[in-house]
């Protein structure tokens, strides 16, 4: 259905990206926002929180971040569209709940805007390391969505997608900005309502003692049910049955978690979105996702203009992972270019799914800037003059790697 | 009791008499019910229970005066009461 | 279901309706003072004139954690500590219902503890039952920010020296507006206790001093559950308004118990009603 048209702020803006990601999310209709400050996202909840009252959502600064998730949770069983907004230390300890967030099969969006790490890191420049964290961060084995949007326009749009992504699936769906996505200041075009595609969650409609809030149909998604409608849930993070019920059969067990991870896996192939460029006739192709694909841009088109054959391939969804895809083009090119702000995430996936076909080639960058143009470039032409096959993943001697090691 | 006197409203004044139920195999013999039975209707049995515990046996039927308390000391949900009759008071009660 | 007594077909216990009887029996040990809580609880949401469908019950982790899985309203069991933002989350998305959150003293108060200062200073109009059994029973009985000096558990096993926590006082001091304290044996007391806090908008807190009968009074050589109780019906004196600074507990000492918190203050909901409908204009 579309947007309610009192939720969106249609116009053309000049912000930043973490102001177009808390109108996407209004648009998409959160009516919950819980959140604790840190850089480089606040500017997100501000945004948010100046609109509460014209939009009648509740911005709530907890004491935590720990708090925030779990309100969010709350607020998500009590029926409304809900999120965090957090970065870099915030998003490790919303990991506890991301785990329950799974588990009880919950809607809601997390935006984490990545900044420079470990730990404090560098508070206001960009990163990418959190990557495998959203997907694996939280104890035990679970699944979620996680989207990377590469300007302030994909902030606003991505943010829908995730809303209507954790609302289809009943499941957490990360937005992985950074903050240079975050702090970036660009045109931003909100369309009228009319245009905008929002999901509504799928509520149980049958008879109230017959609700089971873990079955499922063919779609694998069981419909939710309110708190306070009398249906008498019982919501637990201990692994329950279908009926949500506590379980300590190990082959009950295998029947139902299994089939909260099959949500997402058998769903992988509607779920994941790439957007290639000039990948058909491509030698080597760059995949990227986030800023580090508009950095990618300036390098695609050095090489193109040396009359290297090179593509892009940019993540939309990073999780669940484009495996078919990757595994298809491996067999058909000279090699992978993965550049990212970290020191290899992504690229061991694509390493990964490429079976040992061709050879994967990451462009590291220890994060707080983004990459040198240059240094991607390089790894092209690495990955097009290479005469033989590497044994394993390899990581490009970066520019500046080159200057501090001598 | 021939100095009691007699209370204007005795005969307004009903003592309910109640019947003690059990669910002998959810107790657990914490002897909460036994010890805060304010008019000692119930004793420890010798019994085993199914799962081994000694449960509460009503000992004294005629002194309940449904109360409800060992209802709610019984973390069991295993011992209440509901009410049998009504009896007429009497100074000799 | 068990037979009851000789000749009597499924007999159901009073509380049935809003107990989940499916789950029975309940997994706290004989002479725990969790099933006393929750018959208390129980009892005191028969004497409620409130629709009930209307009522979560959000629970942590621990043994009293499992108090969600027991209650037949829509009830959630959550993560470790995480009881009072979950709830919290649950009130301010729908406001109409009543969120009462049932959980433990380590899950409240330590792992828990900023969560319970922050709903408290922000009045958010929930209710907390706070079953304080002095340790952590689930995973075996080590030591809790509640422990009393010097008692013994499995790892303070030359006696406790830490300074406990004053939850009342704490309670207190973060804002909270109706605080009272009982142990598992004032059942009536503490039923109308909770009738009032789930009554009084704000943050309202109920603590209930519980015996642990298998670990905290096993390791201290305390007897059975019922010798605790024994020891709260000789050893508990009810102070309505007592200073809360005066109610520490000591190693077997005297237990203060009563109501000692009932005031006014702007809750959350409201506060943020009036700023949302100012700020609209």
């Amino acid at each position: 259905m579309k947007a309610n048209p009192g939720d969106v702020f249609t116009g053309s803006y000049y912000i930043d990206g973490d102001v177009a990601i808390a109108y996407g999310a209004i648009a998409a209709g959160c009516k919950f926002l819980a959140g604790y400050p840190i850089t480089p996202s606040t500017e997100a909840a501000e945004a948010f929180t100046k609109r509460t009252p014209e939009v009648g959502a509740i911005f709530v600064q907890m004491e935590d971040e720990l708090g925030s998730i779990a309100a969010v949770l709350g607020a998500s069983w009590a029926g409304k569209k809900v999120m965090t907004i957090t970065s870099g230390p915030g998003f490790s300890l919303i990991m506890e709940n991301i785990g329950l967030g799974a588990a009880i099969e919950t809607p809601f969006v997390v935006i984490n805007v990545q900044r420079g790490g470990p730990s404090t890191g560098i508070p206001t420049g960009a990163g990418q390391a959190d990557m495998m964290q959203s997907r694996w961060g939280s104890h035990g084995d679970y699944e979620v969505i996680t989207l990377a949007p590469d300007s302030p326009q994909e902030a606003f749009e991505f943010t829908i997608k995730a809303f209507n992504l954790a609302e289809r699936y009943r499941v957490p769906v990360m937005l992985m900005a950074d903050e240079c996505v975050g702090h970036m200041t660009e045109k931003v075009v909100v369309p009228p309502a009319s245009e905008i595609e929002v999901e509504n969650r799928k509520y149980y409609g049958g008879a109230k003692d017959a609700y089971f809030p873990f079955k499922r149909g063919a779609g694998l998604v069981p419909p939710m049910a309110k708190a306070g409608e009398g249906y008498g849930l019982y919501i637990t993070g201990l692994t329950h049955d279908e009926e949500g019920h506590p379980i300590l059969d190990r082959d009950l067990k295998e029947a139902t978690l299994r089939a909260s991870i099959d949500k997402i896996r058998l769903n992988a192939d509607k779920i994941i979105e790439l957007k290639e460029d000039r990948v058909d006739d491509a030698e080597v192709v760059v995949v990227s996702y986030g800023i580090t694909s508009r950095v990618a841009l300036k390098a695609i088109e050095m090489a193109r203009k040396e009359g290297i054959k090179v593509g892009a391939l940019r993540l939309v969804t990073v999780w669940p992972f484009p495996e078919k895809r990757i595994a298809e083009l491996s067999k058909k090119i000279k090699g992978f270019v993965v550049p990212e702000i970290n020191y290899g995430q992504i690229a061991f996936e694509v390493d990964r799914c490429s079976h040992g076909n061709t050879n994967v080639i990451l462009v590291p960058h220890g994060g707080a800037s983004v990459h040198n143009p240059e240094d991607i470039f390089g790894a092209i032409k690495q990955a097009v003059e290479a005469k033989k096959r590497y044994p394993q993943l390899v990581s490009y001697k970066t520019a500046l790697e080159k200057q501090i090691s001598g | 009791m021939s100095n009691v006197r007699k209370p204007y409203d005795l005969s307004e004044i009903k003592i309910p008499r109640g019947e003690i139920h059990l669910i002998k195999d959810r107790c657990k013999g914490c002897g909460f019910c036994v010890e805060y039975c304010p008019n000692n209707v119930l004793e420890v049995s010798d019994e085993f229970s199914e799962k081994g515990y000694h449960p509460p046996v009503v000992a004294n039927p005629e002194r309940c005066l449904n109360c409800g308390l060992c209802e709610i000391v019984c973390p069991e949900f295993a011992i209440w009461s509901t009410l049998k009759e009504e009896v007429e008071a009497s100074i000799e009660g | 279901m068990a037979m009851a007594e000789k000749g009597k077909v499924e007999e159901k216990h009073p509380m049935e309706q809003l107990l989940r009887m499916d789950r029975m029996p309940h997994i706290w040990c004989p002479g725990c003072g969790i099933g006393i809580s929750v018959t208390a609880f129980v009892s005191a949401l028969k004497k409620l004139e409130f629709d009930l469908n209307k009522m979560c019950v959000v629970s942590g982790i621990g043994c009293t954690g499992r108090v969600a899985g027991y209650i037949k309203l829509d009830s959630f069991h959550t993560t470790h500590g995480r009881a009072i933002p979950f709830a919290t989350g649950i009130k301010m998305a729908n406001p109409d219902l009543k969120v009462v959150v049932f959980s433990g003293d380590g899950d409240l108060v330590s792992i828990g503890g900023n969560h319970f200062i922050h709903a408290a200073r922000r009045n958010i109009d929930i209710t907390v039952i706070l079953v304080n059994n002095f340790i952590y029973a689930m995973t075996g009985g080590q030591v809790a920010p509640t422990t009393p000096e010097t008692a013994y558990t499995t790892t303070s096993p030359f006696g406790n020296f830490e300074t406990p926590a004053n939850i009342p006082q704490l309670a207190e001091a973060a804002g909270a507006v109706y605080v009272a304290r009982w142990t598992a044996l004032h059942v009536r007391r503490l039923e109308k206790s909770i009738v009032e806090a789930i009554n009084k908008p704000g943050f309202s807190l109920v603590e209930i001093v519980a015996p642990c009968s298998m670990y905290y009074s096993r390791i201290n050589r305390l007897g059975a559950g019922i010798d605790m109780m024994r020891f709260y019906h000789e050893n508990s004196i009810i102070k309505h308004d007592e200073p809360t600074e005066n109610l520490a507990v000591g190693y077997q000492k005297q237990i203060i118990v009563g109501k000692f918190i009932d005031r006014e203050r702007p809750g959350f909901i409201e506060s943020n009603r009036r700023w949302s409908a100012e700020a609209k204009g």
